[in-house]
């Protein structure tokens, strides 16, 4: 049996779905971001299994992949940095409980 | 011998992606969820690994299991009081996040097996790009170089740090 593209594919796909599943479904905010670091997570594979199958004499999707890293994790720093204040402020991440911007 | 390992290595990644981050959205603690999704980052850096991108795979495992994973298990600490479950679905919300998934899922798929000219394609041979490689590319500025990306990430990075404390500083 050859790995193809395609058995890379599928696996990351799910994981897509699982994300958007999470997103959706999750109240919690910190699970909502864990459910969108599996979607970027699932991108980074899709854009790294293309560079090498495809394209192997280049390097495009790799170096794509380093920076989407890097802009994960800025972004998840972020996000917590607002998720811990929204908590010192309200005592609560339930985005049902969220209802009002200002205080 | 060598296929063969290959094969086995990639049934164990797959099968260990699809059950855990099916798991890292379905658990009912969140603690729970945060360790699963550690273990979905690592099946990506073996996946990383095994299509020859070493220093991509060491950057998976140390930004994203090393970095995030424990961001994310403090931000946890400081939140939540330890081992109460979440609150049950509603079904209307279970509902709509079931068809918008399986629904996105079935498109993506129908596409991808559809459109099976290159799904069939497998690895050519290729010289994997060594560390002194990288860094010249990172570094220059004719066709293949990436200086303003990088430039341009280190005053991203600079910026969310800065916003990171101001954000969460006590007022």
């Amino acid at each position: 049996m050859d790995l193809t593209l395609l058995m890379y594919l599928v696996p990351s796909l799910v994981m897509f779905g699982c994300g958007v599943f999470g997103f959706i479904t999750r109240k919690n905010m910190i699970a909502m971001l864990i459910s969108l670091e599996l979607m970027l997570n699932s991108v980074d594979i899709n854009f790294v299994v293309f560079n090498r199958f495809l394209y192997p004499e280049g390097s495009e999707g790799m170096f794509f992949t380093l920076f989407a890293i890097a802009i994960a994790a800025a972004e998840t720093a972020v996000a917590i940095a607002l998720i811990i204040n929204v908590y010192r402020a309200v005592k609560n991440v339930d985005i049902n409980q969220l209802t009002k911007l200002k205080f | 011998m060598e296929a063969l390992g290959n094969n086995i290595l990639y049934i164990v990644v797959a099968l260990s992606i699809i059950i855990f981050s099916v798991l890292t959205v379905t658990t009912k603690k969140i603690l729970r969820s945060a360790t699963y999704l550690m273990f979905v980052l690592l099946a990506t850096a073996i996946i990383y690994f095994q299509m020859d991108y070493e220093f991509l795979g060491a950057v998976q495992i140390a930004v994203y299991a090393g970095g995030i994973v424990v961001l994310f298990v403090f931000a946890i600490m400081l939140t939540h009081k330890p081992g109460k479950d979440a609150e049950p679905l509603t079904l209307h919300k279970k509902w709509i996040g079931l068809s918008a998934a399986v629904l996105g899922v079935v498109l993506c798929a129908f596409a991808l097996f559809s459109y099976a000219k290159f799904c069939g394609v497998t690895a050519r041979s290729f010289d994997s790009i060594d560390m002194a490689q990288l860094g010249h590319m990172l570094l220059s500025t004719d066709k293949f170089g990436y200086l303003l990306p990088f430039e341009a990430i280190s005053v991203l990075l600079l910026a969310c740090i800065i916003g990171g404390v101001v954000i969460a500083r006590k007022r």
